[in-house]
């Protein structure tokens, strides 16, 4: 019995790291927002590793915090341990990478969806999404209930017709043995959205008491640990630590003698997996020549005694993870708590979707997160963001928000989501990124926050707290250009010969000199050449001068990038009409319905020579 | 527009067996049917598969016959252009060709523009970038060489050689990118490998960028000028390299004192050959100009064959005329050496030309001319590679994006240590960004496939 349970604006259904922050961002722009998980009780779930950021992906986690959105706040009060890697790499690629607790992760995430204004949390499982002339309606849940909405947000991670995998046993389940969404894929397929099917998976969780760390080599976090949000308070707790160690001729031996009982192996696993995190097994098989291989024991909480076995995620049958487990150093005596597992789930491919993230067929329908075929807490966290602003956004009739690849990781991730055929769930890199040294974690507030503002996301207390950072950057750096010193100046001279570094032959200010490698911000400071702002600022000043003849050349690249960009293709472009395109780039480019020239150049199956034949054809009807 | 109807002669103007009018477009068959007449009555072309020869008469309108004619018949999409194309096989000659492309021209045919073949070939995407280059060059080709050269290219030669390039590159920078994105599992990337890497990628773009210039010359083609005082033998070259090669492409007579102007072929390679008047001081009005251009040849020369007489011996106008030639790339002739009398001697030759090649013979006996050949042609080629195990044509745009590449390199070479990696990868993106201009493809995708297949990476 369908009954009329109420009627909201914005509808979010399922609550991880995509919906979380959908429902977030919706509420806050203002629209009454109904959150549908399948269970309260695992809201922001981290169902595999138990850490945020890292390469590119820590960019992205700055990005969610410069426009408003929730995951870096949330990962600040809810850390174990910090740590800064590819420090020396250069100011791109360093990134803050942090240990969650994942319970308090869940709770502080709960607490902030609770005191949410215009936000309500349901738990039910939706099985049927009304429309009304291509455009979403209601939904129905399990138990009857039918909700109303303008706009919907689908954020499904790996329940849709989710499936658990270890070794030959097999059944249906959501991530942590927890209930599937077993309905939903069919309301999708009758929609005509096409759906594909991936994998995923996860390693064994052990007992900490069981493990001798006597034999592991001992990773610290950072001494002096950073934030992620550009506005959260200093970390001051004390940190634990992750545990080193390797697989060995052993370990792999007894993954061979298995592999017959390796469900990717036997051909019970369909789902299509992902190369840069392969399970074991596949890394044993693949990489045969190399006789060990690193594993991370990682703690997943402050007040559990579970550990994450990061590096040997598996669906070999519980009997072999152990024995593979006991063959390693510090893990003789092991006791698993939790079996490591694959998981099958539907996805929709996500050429179906437009920049903004709703779908090119049915008006009001956004996805987010894997079930766009991405992995990774941060990739769906940016989804969720993006998709429930533009949900807001549609609801008040307003443009939606689209970033570029020229100004953000998120950018860079959907527009590769939309024009890349993706064929294994994706995760960001800063190798995606063409101009990764303007998309640097430090400055995702410069590059973003005003565009957070304009949305209506970025409250007063952090729009104050960029513009006072803003106009420090502007003072400070006008003045390190202008205070410049001659070769006559002793006291200059005495510093540099002190410093090791040569002499100044002409006239230089502060800011050139300090492209020296030789010469630290924190020099001029203790100069008193340079108040002593806050450590943000003062990195913040000291790469733009360092990187300058770096951060130039990316610009003009940006530049030449944009012309394409920039170059419109009208939205109801009949390309059979376009005359001299290939078969293949008219089918493609039909799917993808690019906005511009540039995003049709990044279409697979769209050549240089249709690129040109398109530039011919905007030339021609500009001409008219 | 592309798909109205276009035609052109296709075969290079001249005496020839046969001639080739081409034509293009959405309704060539049609037009062509209506001043086609078969020799086996009721054919009809409109009826005929792709890849169909019909023999027969082209008409004019009042159907008079124009010339005898085999009609080559492609249908799209399956033709060079992409659309239907029928290709007239006429009697050679320029006029039967001429008269063809009239004929078909009044229905309603337009004359094609340089290259439109070619840009509608590559517009219906029956050629990638650097295939419709090498086209370009086919019909550009001047000698035999050269053609071997463009088809090569045609076939993917080009092709091969940059990939062969872009996969160096690509490992390089996977092996950057990897560190950076994965720096728990893959660890910090090893300089003097990646150096190793990058100096070897720069050696092979050095060695394109030279084959290229080889194949230039093969196609571009060389000009010689030959100088010496009247007398020593300089028509009589002219003569006897003519003679030899039977190659003869245009002969521009004149005035003793005109400069005389052959194209002949020297082992495949081009050269249009310039005698030059004497060289020296006169008050003669008419001679001083043929000094003034003799000159102006020197100076365009890309090689100078200087010819001495061995029966005068060196003089002083020998050697005013070295002067003027002195600093060009060069080859001195000793002739006469049939003469018994011989007043030049080995030291006097080392002493006055040091480090040049000599080479001593008889014009009028032909001997010391296959020698002659061999040196001219060293010395054009010399610098560039003399193996035919790189043979590439390197357009002007293919030129620009290798140097853009080699500049990126040789930033990241010389950046290498002092800048962060991050900052490196800019000058090594740089670089492939440039390779992948030349075959339209972004190389970065393909380093995201090799960093997963080279490295283990994963939680």
């Amino acid at each position: 019995m369908i009954y009329k349970a109420g009627s909201y604006e914005v509808i979010v259904i399922g609550a991880g790291h995509a919906g979380c922050e959908a429902a977030l961002a919706s509420a806050r722009m203002g629209c009454q927002t109904l959150l549908v998980t399948m269970s309260i009780d695992h809201i922001a779930l981290m169902p595999c590793n138990p850490s945020i950021g890292g390469p590119a992906k820590a960019q992205v986690v700055r990005e969610i915090d410069a426009l408003g959105g929730e995951m870096a706040l949330n990962i600040d009060k809810a850390n174990l341990q910090i740590r800064t890697i590819n420090t020396g790499k250069g100011p791109a690629v360093q990134a803050l990478r942090a240990q969650a607790d994942k319970r308090q992760y869940h709770l502080e995430m709960l607490k902030t969806l609770f005191n949410q204004k215009k936000l309500d949390i349901l738990m039910a499982e939706v099985e049927d999404i009304e429309l009304s002339a291509a455009r979403v309606k209601a939904i129905v849940t399990r138990t009857g209930a039918r909700f109303e909405c303008q706009a919907l947000v689908l954020t499904t991670g790996t329940y849709l017709k989710g499936r658990i995998i270890v070794g030959d046993i097999s059944f249906d389940g959501g991530p942590g043995n927890q209930f599937p969404a077993a309905r939903l894929s069919e309301s999708l397929k009758r929609m005509g959205l096409r759906l594909g099917r991936f994998k995923t998976g996860t390693p064994p969780r052990i007992d900490s008491k069981s493990v001798d760390f006597s034999e592991m080599i001992e990773q610290p976090g950072d001494i002096r640990p950073l934030r992620f949000s550009f506005i959260s308070p200093l970390i001051n707790r004390p940190q634990l630590s992750c545990w080193l160690t390797h697989s060995n001729k052993k370990t792999h031996q007894i993954v061979m003698d298995n592999l017959d009982r390796a469900p990717m192996y036997t051909g019970i696993i369909k789902g299509i997996g992902t190369r840069y995190c392969p399970s074991f097994e596949d890394k044993v098989v693949r990489f045969s020549h190399k006789d060990s291989h690193q594993l991370f024991i990682e703690p997943e909480g402050r007040d559990t005694d579970e550990m994450y076995v990061q590096g040997l995620n598996t669906s070999l049958p519980e009997d072999v993870q152990i024995e593979v487990l006991k063959s390693i150093p510090g893990l003789e005596n092991v006791r698993i708590m939790r079996t490591g597992y694959a998981i099958e789930y539907d996805i929709i491919y996500p050429s179906q979707l437009k920049l903004s993230l709703e779908c090119k067929t049915v008006e009001g329908l956004f996805t987010a997160g894997q079930i766009n075929g991405t992995s990774g807490y941060e990739e769906a966290a940016a989804q969720g963001l993006i998709a429930g602003i533009n949900a807001a956004l549609q609801v008040k009739d307003r443009e939606p928000l689209v970033l570029k690849r020229s100004e953000s990781y998120i950018g860079v991730m959907i527009d590769d989501l939309i024009n890349k055929e993706i064929e294994e769930p994706y995760r960001l890199l800063t190798s995606r990124a063409e101009y990764r040294l303007l998309l640097r974690q430090d400055n995702a507030d410069l590059r973003l926050t005003e565009k957070g503002r304009q949305i209506g996301l970025v409250d007063d207390n952090r729009w104050m707290a960029y513009q006072q950072k803003e106009e420090i950057l502007e003072v400070e750096s006008n003045e390190l250009k202008f205070s410049s010193f001659t070769p006559a100046d002793e006291e200059m001279a005495e510093f540099l010969s002190y410093k090791n570094t040569a002499a100044i032959r002409d006239r230089v200010s502060l800011w050139e000199l300090l492209r020296r490698p030789e010469l630290s911000i924190y020099d001029y400071v203790g100069k008193g050449w340079l108040r002593d702002n806050d450590p943000d600022i003062l990195e913040q000043l000291e790469i733009q001068a360092k990187y300058e003849g770096y951060i130039e050349k990316q610009k003009e690249q940006v530049k030449r990038f944009e012309k394409l960009e920039n170059k419109m293709l009208p939205p109801d472009l009949n390309y059979d009409e376009v005359y001299g395109l290939s078969q293949e780039a008219v089918q493609k480019l039909k799917i993808v319905l690019p906005a511009s020239v540039g995003q049709a150049s990044r279409i697979a199956g769209v050549n240089p020579a249709d690129i040109n034949v398109l530039l011919i054809f905007l030339e021609k009807k500009r001409r008219k | 527009m592309i798909g109205d109807d276009i035609a052109a002669i296709s075969t290079a103007p001249g005496e020839g067996g046969i001639a080739i009018v081409r034509l293009s477009g959405n309704s060539v068959i049609e037009k062509v049917e209506q001043i086609f007449q078969p020799y086996r009555a009721g054919i009809k072309l409109s009826d005929k598969e792709g890849y169909s020869l019909s023999l027969g008469w082209l008409c004019d309108e009042k159907m008079e016959i124009i010339d005898e004619v085999l009609l080559g018949l492609m249908r799209a999409p399956r033709s060079y252009t992409g659309e239907d194309v029928v290709e007239i096989n006429c009697h050679g000659g320029t006029l039967p060709a001429r008269r063809c492309l009239e004929t078909v021209m009044r229905q309603g045919i337009r004359l094609a523009q340089p290259g439109e073949f070619t840009r509608r070939a590559f517009l219906n995407g029956r050629l990638d970038v650097s295939q419709a280059e090498a086209v370009i060059e086919v019909i550009r080709a001047k000698t035999e060489r050269g053609m071997n050269l463009a088809l090569k290219q045609l076939a993917g030669r080009n092709s091969r050689e940059i990939s062969l390039l872009e996969d160096q590159l690509i490992e390089v920078n996977a092996m950057l990118e990897a560190s950076l994105d994965f720096p728990d599992e893959v660890g910090d990337l090893d300089y003097s490998v990646a150096q190793g890497k990058l100096r070897e990628v720069k050696n092979r773009i050095d060695k394109l960028l030279l084959a290229g210039e080889r194949a230039e010359i093969y196609r571009e083609g060389i000009n010689v000028a030959i100088c010496g005082k009247p007398n020593v033998g300089k028509s009589s070259l002219l003569n006897a390299l003519l003679r030899k090669e039977k190659a003869i492409v245009t002969s521009v007579p004149g005035t003793t004192r005109d400069i005389i102007e052959d194209y002949i072929n020297i082992r495949g390679i081009p050269v249009k050959l310039r005698d030059t008047a004497g060289i020296r001081f006169t008050e003669d009005l008419v001679e001083r100009i043929g000094i003034e251009r003799s000159q102006e040849v020197i100076s365009e020369a890309d090689l100078v064959l200087f010819i001495l007489d061995v029966g005068t011996g060196i003089d002083q106008e020998d050697r005013e005329i070295y002067e003027k030639i002195e600093k060009k790339n060069k080859i001195v002739l000793v002739n006469k050496e049939d003469l018994e009398e011989k007043n030049i001697s080995e030291t006097e030759l080392e002493q006055l030309f040091p480090g040049v090649k000599i080479v001593r013979g008889s014009i009028i006996e032909e001997t010391g001319l296959e020698e002659l050949e061999e040196s001219m042609e060293k010395a054009v080629l010399s610098g560039q590679l003399q193996s035919d195990d790189m043979e590439v044509m390197i357009n002007l745009r293919q030129k620009n994006a290798l140097l853009t590449a080699k500049r990126h390199i040789e930033d990241s070479l010389a950046v290498m240590g002092k800048v962060s990696l991050d900052c490196l990868g800019v000058d090594i993106w740089g670089a492939l960004e440039a390779l992948g201009e030349i075959n339209g493809k972004n190389l970065k995708e393909e380093v995201i496939e090799r960093i997963f297949h080279d490295f283990c990476i994963g939680k």
